[in-house]
């Protein structure tokens, strides 16, 4: 690589060549502040937080787009600087809804930690605001326009990343304003909800749709049975909302601290995730045996299932029929849990703790209702859990490792990798193979699936056949497949795909992680090494071993597929409008 | 949406498809494609938007983006009358916000919109500088201040008439 020499405040420092200004100054330990630029995903120059000056520039330079130059001399703390960046903040903070104590990002927000590290201790400028309602229609995501900064953030991560589109910039200088067009509501435009924008905002102006209070009213309602299941990806997020190292496993915290709110009976998605492989891989096996339709595409992901249904309907007979994890285990604890326990199913509160935002909207579907109670009552979000968990006083770092309750929460290695992007291919090509050969599998890693490329393909052979599978993650990627299988370029038995960039652990309801940190770490990558390692540690790696999964088709199921595991566990899927 | 402007005029519909023929490939083409879009149907509305987005294949918010960016582009046909209730801090906390869902009743629209007949378009503002007589509320270049909901049946009455 070829390498430059800059200089910036003096201190030396060598650095590969079309590095920008910003990434010098952090191998010189100088810290620029930031607000528009997301590393990657929004790298436009727009807010001019960022501005040096450059020897022989006549203008100061956005240090985030500006690339160096050999013998370059920058200087990012000079009067002009300072100056020119605290007028840029008192601009934007001069017409901005400034209630930090009860804004969602409060002690979490790019902005407020600007206001404080440049000294803003007065704004000089009183702007006029327009006063925005608040866009809070849909049930995943909520839109503040007072909060916005017009960073541009969400737009590109939509647009580009997610290859939708649904919110950009509109109207111009003092009207400006990002959002769906026409002024509509998210809840009228097809959104997907896959929380993307959320994890990209700098700010409060984009959050969940705050579901703590109906679990507050539920765990206190002493009619109700309250039951709680945790997804494969929370387990190594939330440990960061306690200012634990990214990438820490905290299962045993988690359901210790579950347990001291209150919830009745802690289970775990993952069982759910295992029962997924056996009705999946059976679906998988029959298609392909009976001339079904190919190829069958995964059906977890419901802001994936969103899409589709929007964006790509020709598609909607490749889904799998099965239900995600989450809401395959809400149907099982609302029949089989509710007969073998003598509770009335109209008297259980099932919560799903979900890296998800979409899945918000995935338990309103009225598909979803197997014993005529919704499947799954609420979810909540990492994020949710984690101002839960403060809330009552939880001393969440210092907390005991527990385990979940038996059955329920019983699983496998298979259901902890659903987690990661193209963790649902490799548990189930895990099953499959066995089930299909007959043998089992000399290595049940199959690395071909794993890591952040766009789109992975995979070959295993199955005896006789081969199976084609491709793994594709964040909507973009998926379009690019589904296009080339569409047009016939691109043939497969099998593909998976997450609607968000990295699979689960990176959902739309995980912790935020900060433009600064993402300029070092991926946590896409941190956060699936984490659920790679707890897949590891487990003893049973395999869906179908689970003894809790085989024991529940013996008294109650049948075997996959079975008339009954179609009532309570497939579903189908309904066409939508874009506009 | 209660008419669609983009294939109401079958002749129109067919004029604009040979408009997007001619520019699709180009450099550049929604400056073109919105300016003729706007000469054949009078505005820029949502079903007229989508189908450039669509046809072009990009997303509409980048469509949008631009038709709103210059005045030159108008989204709706506009009513004859043009009402425009002051939602400004002043009118807020006077009650605008009561006028103006009064007004959406009696009219039957939303704020946005234009009356089938073509007659009222509804719009909420920011503040019309007349804070004194908050609220307020124009109708064409007409202000009415000190409105209480009450009133407002009336002096729409006058505009239906006319
Ligand atoms: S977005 Fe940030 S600065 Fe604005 S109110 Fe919320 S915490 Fe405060
Ligand atoms: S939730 Fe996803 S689809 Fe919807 S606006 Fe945000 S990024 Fe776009
Ligand atoms: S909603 Fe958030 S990310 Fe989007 S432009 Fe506004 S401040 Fe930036
Ligand atoms: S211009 Fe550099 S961070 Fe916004
Ligand atoms: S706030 Fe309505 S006129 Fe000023």
């Amino acid at each position: 690589m070829e390498m430059v020499k800059v200089t910036i405040d003096g201190i030396q420092v060598e650095v590969p060549k079309g590095s920008t200004v910003l990434e010098a100054a952090r191998l010189a330990n100088i810290d620029i502040p930031t607000l528009c630029y997301l590393k990657g995903i929004n790298e436009i120059g727009a807010c001019r937080m960022c501005v040096v000056e450059v020897k022989g520039a006549r203008a100061l330079q956005a240090a985030c787009v500006y690339p160096v130059s050999d013998g370059m001399e920058i200087r990012t703390n000079t009067p002009a600087v300072r100056e020119a960046r605290r007028v840029n903040l008192e601009l934007i903070l001069s017409n901005h809804d400034r209630s930090c104590l009860t804004c969602v990002r409060n002690q979490n927000c790019e902005l407020q930690e600007l206001a404080q590290k440049l000294g803003v201790n007065k704004i000089r400028f009183e702007g006029e605001r327009i006063d925005y309602p608040i866009d809070d229609f849909s049930p995943a995501i909520v839109r503040d326009p007072n909060k916005c900064i017009l960073c541009r953030r969400c737009v590109s991560v939509c647009r580009n990343v997610q290859g939708i589109g649904v919110i950009g910039v509109s109207e111009r200088g003092f009207d400006t304003i990002v959002s769906p067009v026409f002024g509509m509501s998210l809840n009228d435009v097809p959104c997907i909800y896959c929380g993307q924008c959320i994890e990209a905002c700098p700010v409060g102006a984009l959050r969940e749709k705050d579901d703590t209070e109906r679990i507050w009213d539920a765990l206190n309602n002493p009619d109700l049975h309250v039951v709680v299941q945790t997804a494969p990806a929370v387990r190594v997020a939330l440990g960061e909302e306690f200012g634990m190292e990214m990438g820490t496993i905290v299962k045993g915290k988690m359901v210790a601290a579950l347990r001291r709110l209150g919830f009745d009976k802690v289970f775990d998605t993952d069982f759910g995730a295992d029962l997924t492989i056996m009705e999946e891989g059976t679906e998988l096996l029959n298609r392909i045996k009976n001339g079904g339709k190919l190829p069958l595409i995964t059906s977890c992901s419901p802001g994936w299932v969103k899409y589709c249904e929007h964006y790509f309907p020709e598609f909607l007979d490749n889904l799998s029929t099965c239900k995600s994890p989450h809401q395959m285990l809400g149907a099982m604890i609302k029949s089989y849990y509710a007969e073998k326990n003598g509770i009335d199913p109209s008297k259980i509160f099932v919560v799903s703790v979900m890296p998800c935002t979409a899945k918000k909207f995935e338990v309103t579907r009225p598909e979803l209702r197997a014993t005529g109670y919704p499947d799954v009552d609420a979810v909540l979000t990492t994020r949710e859990l984690a101002r839960m968990i403060k809330q009552a006083g939880i001393d969440f770092v210092n907390l005991p490792d527990e385990e979940f309750d038996p059955f329920f929460g019983d699983s496998t290695g298979a259901g902890v990798i659903f987690g990661a992007t193209g963790g649902v291919m490799e548990a189930a090509l895990r099953t499959v193979a066995e089930i299909a050969t007959g043998k089992p599998l000399d290595n049940v890693e199959i690395m071909e699936v794993r890591g952040l490329e766009g789109v992975k393909e995979a070959e295993i052979s199955l005896g006789d056949i081969t199976i084609k599978a491709a793994v594709a993650h964040g909507t973009a990627n998926a379009k690019a497949l589904l296009e080339k299988v569409k047009s016939g370029e691109k043939e497969y038995h099998f593909i998976e795909i997450m609607g968000c960039p990295g699979g689960c652990v990176n959902g739309g309801g995980q912790p935020i992680v900060k433009a600064k940190d993402r300029m070092d770490v991926d946590s896409r990558q941190v956060r699936a090494a984490a659920i790679y390692r707890e897949d590891r540690n487990l003893p049973l790696r395999k869906s179908h071993e689970n003894p809790s999964i085989k024991r529940l088709y013996e008294e109650y199921l049948g075997h996959p597929n079975s008339h009954k595991a179609h009532q309570l566990l497939h579903t189908h899927y309904v066409p939508r409008k874009k506009y | 949406m209660a008419v669609s402007v983009l294939t109401e005029n079958k002749e129109k519909f067919e004029e604009f498809k040979k408009v997007i023929e001619e520019y699709k490939g180009k450099e550049g083409p929604l400056m073109p494609i919105l300016q003729k879009a706007q000469e054949i149907f009078g505005c820029l509305s949502l079903d007229v938007q989508n189908y450039i987005a669509e046809e072009l294949n990009i997303p509409i918010t980048d469509v949008y983006g631009v038709a709103t960016f210059y005045a030159q582009f108008t989204l709706k046909p506009k009513g004859k009358y043009k009402i425009g209730v002051c939602l400004g801090t002043a009118c807020y906390v006077k009650g605008s916000q009561k006028v103006l869902d009064k007004l959406q009743e009696i009219l039957n629209i939303k704020v946005g919109d234009t009356t089938d007949d073509g007659k009222f378009t509804l719009e909420a503002t920011r503040c019309l500088g007349a804070c004194g007589l908050a609220p307020v509320m124009m109708i064409n270049d007409h202000v009415y201040g000190r409105l209480k909901p009450e009133d407002v049946e009336g002096i729409i009455a006058k505009y239906r008439d006319e």
